[in-house]
């Protein structure tokens, strides 16, 4: 492809090479990579030397490749915006705006995303937050959060109803935003260029997915090459973590359309799940479970089996509860047809992960970017067409039993050798670049790692999947009633804090 | 209907009998055991530390910053950093979660450490707001477990409630990010007093790993003594429902 360095998954790559556009030109490229059926997956700045540099990396899904490109840009440079022709550009150039003051012309929904500290206009604020409003008769508002009313993170929904149906939602967040990039960009002092345990603490529902996908650019920098045993035990992690945040989330579901059976199995099945978890490695949340360049907690003859009895036994109840909980008239009647996000829309917003797949857009990184054991043992995406509530509850099921496929497979078949990281202090080499995207149990994660002259890291990107997927909870929600909001709303269960960063 | 209790059967009892004796399994992280007889000063454990919460010269962990991951522990080549299972690790102190090297054993604190009017007024019904404050979903997630079918927190009559103004006291969890210390303010106030303080996690307590970073505004706690310290990351159930049970009081009644 003219214009672009091709790389891959978990690729390291001289910057040099990165083809360099105008702005306004590397927009319109993009526009006309995506209607050829490209997907932008990252965008971000690179401040460097009193200039910005904008990189911008397309996705081929159907071919496992990525591309790069680059534009050099003055702060507060203005370009046509890439968002008037696809929508689900419109995070990434808001990003563009709100840390480095790039203007993109004609954006229709030129909005804060999260209000860094950092910012490049201090002088938006969070109570200054331009919201979409309705006028007319029977229209009315309700704001709900920061604070919500379980035990949950912040953000702030501000509903436009008509009557009971909600016209719009808009979604305000920001709330959580804690600097991580910066603190993993920091000059490593101690001398300790791993930050696993940071990166566990991106979204901690996600410390697996995350970890990985900081180990994933750090040893492509490196250029380490965790063992086989050590691909086959990560796999095994990140399964476990999908599996019990699909139970949790079909618990929180069966609680919702207040189905106290499915709520208290469902729940109690997680717990066995994040509980082998633990056996493993000490936390229930995978914490410290994996290393840069391998694994910090290797998998020996007795936790295998005890952890294919535990999730043997976990399925076999959850087949028999949600059979039940599936087919119940009442369970049905809230979960279908409720919330829907049709595949058009989907497509357009850029719908990452499960919520993606339930509106029928096979997207899952496990099988278009492989990486680790996904690259030996092909995984092919489970996917729904409806688009609902009920779409996305059962994809959970599905993917459950999916999960516990991978991770017998890995651990029957698990390769001889070492796992653990014998790797420990490292200098990263300059000026280069390094993609990595896992696929956590909501969706494609992807972090970049960008060096400078010095080999120090001078620009880290992090996109939870919840940062495309916060649009597709406001889509799910129009036209239908409020009170099916928190319904919607956990059937995406998508993090805060891993979008406000 | 048949099937569901078949279901429900088969499911039998999961619920912990009694969490205030109940030990976690290894190889959890708790308590650490730190040995300066073998200690040689190397000082790797602090350079691997994320959270600068170990010192080597006095060989010391504050529990406060610890997020308990054990990176220690693998760093030393001596032998001296050992975590055990202990999960009660909540303290009424600040200085009370400072283990180790010329600190002395952490004993049941006084009942003068416990503000007086504690124990009589929550003692047999406490409910709790819970805030996250830049709190990574992980505590929130242990905290909504402490409520959980096996778990079960409401049985000692501890439970979230939604309003601040239903409220006995805040939980905090998160580092507070300087976009939530106005909304985490906001919510102490709709508190009615008396009311408890409980920071949840290293985050709460101290920053944790995140201590570091400038898009923290911490000068909630500067205006508000804490009566409860919860240590962990994130902190497993079994550490709040003893710390809250020993704070109210109701721990010894229960034993
Ligand atoms: S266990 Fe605690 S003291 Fe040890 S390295 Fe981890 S955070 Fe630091």
């Amino acid at each position: 492809m003219k214009g672009w360095l091709a790389t891959r998954n978990n690729r390291s790559e001289a910057r040099a090479d990165a083809p360099a556009w105008t702005l306004p030109d590397l927009a319109a490229e993009i526009v006309r990579r995506c209607q050829e059926g490209l997907r932008l997956a990252a965008m971000f700045g690179v401040p460097e030397g009193g200039r910005l540099i904008v990189y911008a990396i397309l996705a081929d899904d159907t071919a496992a490749r990525l591309w790069i490109a680059a534009a050099a840009a003055a702060t507060g440079a203005a370009y046509p915006a890439i968002t008037r022709e696809v929508p689900a550009a419109h995070v990434f150039e808001r990003e563009l705006w709100e840390e480095h003051g790039l203007i993109p012309e004609g954006h229709p929904w030129l909005k804060p995303v999260r209000y860094p500290h950092d910012r490049a206009d201090r002088t938006q604020t969070m109570a200054g937050y331009p919201f979409f409003a309705m006028a007319g008769e029977e229209v009315h508002e309700v704001a709900v959060g920061p604070v919500h009313a379980g035990v949950i993170e912040p953000g702030h929904f501000r509903f436009q109803c008509a009557g009971e149906d909600v016209h719009h939602l808009e979604i305000q967040l920001g709330y959580q935003h804690r600097g991580v990039e910066r603190l993993l960009e920091r000059d490593a002092v101690p001398a300790h260029p791993f930050r696993n345990r940071l990166a566990e603490s991106i979204a901690g529902d996600t410390a697996v997915g995350h970890n990985l996908a900081y180990c994933g650019a750090m040893e492509a920098l490196l250029g380490l090459e965790p063992t086989p045993r050590a691909r086959s035990v990560r796999d095994v992690a990140l399964e476990m973590e999908r599996m019990a945040v699909h139970m949790g989330d079909l618990a929180a579901i069966a609680n919702d359309v207040a189905y106290l059976t499915g709520n208290a199995v469902f729940g109690a099945l997680r717990t066995r799940v994040i509980n082998s978890s633990l056996a493993a490695c000490g936390s229930r949340f995978g914490r410290g479970w994996i290393q840069t360049g391998g694994v910090r907690s290797d998998v020996d003859d007795a936790l295998r089996s005890l952890i294919l009895k535990n999730l043997g036994d976990v399925w076999s109840e959850a087949e028999g509860m949600a059979e039940k909980f599936f087919s119940s008239a009442s369970v049905l009647s809230r979960l279908e047809k409720t919330g829907i996000v049709d595949q058009a829309s989907a497509e357009s917003v850029g719908l990452v992960g499960m919520a993606a797949r339930a509106s029928g857009v096979p997207r899952d990184v496990r099988a278009d970017h492989p990486w680790g054991g996904y690259a030996d043992v092909p995984l092919r995406p489970v996917t729904q067409d409806s688009g609902d509530v009920l779409a996305r509850a059962f994809i959970r099921y599905l993917e459950i039993r999916q999960s516990l496929e991978v991770i017998r497979q890995r651990l029957e078949d698990l390769p001889d050798g070492a796992a653990r990281s014998t790797s420990t202090h490292a200098t990263l080499p300059p000026d280069r670049l390094a993609v990595s995207l896992v696929e956590g149990w909501r969706g494609e994660i992807l972090h970049v790692v960008v060096t400078g002259g010095d080999g120090r890291v001078i620009r880290y990107r992090v996109k939870d999947p919840s940062v495309h997927n916060w649009f597709g909870l406001a889509l799910a929600v129009r036209h239908n009633g409020i009170s099916d909001f928190p319904l919607c709303n956990k059937s995406f269960n998508l993090s805060y804090c891993g979008h406000d960063l | 209907m048949f099937d569901l209790l078949k279901i429900r059967r088969r499911h039998g009892w999961t619920f912990v009998p009694d969490p205030l004796r109940a030990s976690v399994i290894p190889p959890f992280r708790g308590r650490p055991e730190l040995r300066p007889d073998l200690c040689t000063r190397c000082r790797r454990c602090e350079g691997v530390c994320p959270a600068a919460a170990i010192t080597a010269e006095p060989l010391r962990i504050d529990l406060g910053r610890c997020i308990l991951c054990g990176d220690c522990q693998e760093a030393c080549p001596a032998g001296a950093i050992e975590f055990t299972t202990e999960h009660r690790l909540a303290a009424f102190g600040r200085e009370a979660l400072i283990t180790g090297e010329g600190v002395a054993a952490a004993a049941e604190p006084a009942a003068d450490a416990i503000r007086a009017d504690i124990r009589r007024l929550f003692g047999r019904s406490l409910k709790l707001r819970q805030v996250s404050a830049g709190g990574c979903n992980g505590c929130e997630m242990e905290l909504g477990a402490c409520g959980n079918v096996n778990f079960d927190m409401g049985r000692y009559g501890v439970e979230f409630v939604a309003s601040p103004r239903h409220a006995d006291g805040v939980v905090v969890t998160g580092p507070v990010s300087e976009n939530m210390a106005a909304a985490l303010e906001d919510t102490w106030r709709a508190v009615p007093a008396p009311r408890l303080l409980i920071a949840v996690g290293s985050c709460a307590i101290s920053g944790g790993v995140f201590a570091p970073s400038p898009a923290l505004r911490r000068g909630f706690f500067d205006g508000h003594a804490v009566d409860l310290y919860v240590p962990g990351c994130p902190t497993h159930p079994l550490t709040f429902i003893d710390g809250v049970m020993r704070l109210i009081g109701a721990h010894s009644a229960q034993l």
